[in-house]
């Protein structure tokens, strides 16, 4: 297969693999909403927005969802028939009460003790928490969808994060442009790859050290 | 009993004083948008406001007045919200200049434990506590207690003078239903305010709204506005988040 980093939609789509039937999602603002749109047919999975929206759908236009309902990224969505509506502290008492089968979040930065950082950037006063330090505290599992470097080059798989994090500790899954890493303390463990990528290169792409899982395979989405 | 429906928003915002703090309903869909204009042509200064953030979106349509509105022109004295920057580095606000040069105090605060603060207001709660945050800045300097071998902080409740909220229908008693995502923070902060303010899209006479499906009751909501012909009556966001619209009534 030709060598490429994976797309956006590849990496939402490998993501969204991992959601059972059943399970409470969240998804976080920015590339993890993609993952709405490849959740396997098969499997009923609740997506749930912070602010009391139960059970939606996939991203629409205002023509078509109204303008009364939207998800925690402000995009309008439909509703599935199954949906409730809740206040916003019970739509975090969802989450606080570790309801949530997992929080897909964005980030800057991965550490492979499982910290993550995504609210404040370097050199700034103030920053945007939003939903995420409750989702990340809280939920049962997290995973973080990124890309596997800066737009320097620089790596965002660390071995401690520099930026303020958000929660400690937290990260079950990473997936990149460059595939699929568990965080385990010491390193990260590489379970799928990019075609044609080697440990190598994904190494050299990364400032923690990466492992290979010993069934370490390709992505396919 | 007082009567409760105002003719006007200006008339329902006259009162309120320099130094005000004001509880701002709203997540997109559930903004007092005309609530906000009408405090911005009365002039109150010296602000205290709180809420989720004041920029919904990151920008408001043209000509809609927002919480960012009244920072610009340093009306407020403190913010407190999920969002005191963007998180985009390219997008900078007026507040985060004010911030960063120490012209106002900005509270930043997760946004389910705003909602929980807010909500322990309303409710008689001094204070909780709460996973969301251990480990990080917003832990600093705050009680840490573990609970069943997990560690906690200890979260004050908020409350405020008054509060701005948006809601589809009211009765004359002030009886509040929202519809679907209009609800969000509005009914926490009618509940946590000494005053609380509603707009709304339709009143209706006492005993219309089936006491079940009142989501507000109306010991909450001591004055209420129909929104006219001329008001803002949704806003939309787009994806770009920075630009949006707004329609109006008529």
């Amino acid at each position: 297969m030709k060598k490429a980093r994976l797309t956006r939609d590849m990496m939402a789509a490998r993501l969204a693999a991992e959601f059972q039937d059943g399970w409470i999602v969240n998804l976080g603002v920015g590339m993890p909403t993609l993952c709405s749109d490849f959740i396997p047919a098969e499997r009923t999975v609740i997506l749930h927005s912070e602010n009391g929206v139960i059970g939606y759908g996939r991203i629409a236009t205002v023509a078509e969802a109204g303008p009364y309902i939207v998800n925690a990224g402000l995009q309008p969505v439909l509703l599935r028939p199954f949906a409730s509506i809740m206040h916003h502290a019970d739509g975090f008492g969802v989450i606080r009460a570790g309801r949530l089968h997992v929080g897909v979040l964005g980030a800057y930065e991965a550490a492979m003790n499982g910290d993550f950082a995504n609210w404040k950037t370097a050199g700034r006063k103030g920053g945007g928490i939003g939903g995420a330090m409750d989702i990340a505290a809280c939920a049962q599992r997290v995973f973080i969808l990124m890309d596997h470097t800066q737009r320097t080059g620089e790596p965002r798989l660390l071995r401690r994060c520099t930026l303020p994090i958000t929660a400690a500790g937290v990260v079950t899954l990473v997936m990149t442009d460059l595939g699929l890493f568990e965080p385990k303390g010491d390193h990260f463990r590489l379970r799928e790859v990019a075609p044609g990528f080697t440990l190598d290169e994904v190494q050299a792409l990364t400032d923690a050290p990466v492992v290979a899982a010993p069934d370490l395979r390709e992505v396919q989405v | 009993m007082e009567p409760k429906v105002l003719s006007s928003f200006d008339e329902a915002v006259g009162d309120i004083p320099d130094g005000a703090s004001i509880l701002l309903g709203g997540f997109g869909p559930g903004t007092a948008h005309n609530l906000m204009a009408a405090l911005h042509r009365q002039g109150a200064r010296d602000l205290t406001l709180i809420a989720n953030t004041t920029s919904p979106g990151g920008g408001a349509p043209q000509g809609i007045v927002t919480g960012t509105t009244l920072v610009a022109e340093r009306r407020v004295r403190k913010v407190v919200l999920a969002f005191t920057a963007s998180t985009h580095p390219s997008r900078r606000s007026p507040l985060e200049g004010l911030n960063e040069a120490g012209e106002i105090e900005a509270e930043l605060v997760p946004q389910g434990t705003l909602a929980e603060r807010i909500r322990a207001g309303g409710a008689g709660i001094p204070a909780f506590y709460t996973p969301t945050g251990v480990g990080t800045e917003v832990a600093e300097g705050k009680e840490h207690r573990v609970f069943n071998g997990r560690t906690y902080i200890l979260e004050q409740a908020i409350t405020a003078d008054y509060a701005f909220v948006r809601a589809w229908r009211a009765d004359e008693f002030g009886n509040l239903v929202y519809r679907l995502s209009q609800r969000n923070f509005n009914p926490l902060m009618a509940a946590a305010a000494r005053c609380t303010i509603a707009e709304v899209e339709e009143i209706v006479p006492i005993g219309s709204i089936d006491p079940d499906h009142v989501h507000t009751p109306g010991i909450y909501v001591q004055r209420i506005v129909k929104i006219g012909a001329d008001d803002v009556l949704h806003t939309s966001f787009g994806p770009s988040s920075v630009t949006g619209s707004a329609t109006r009534r008529a």
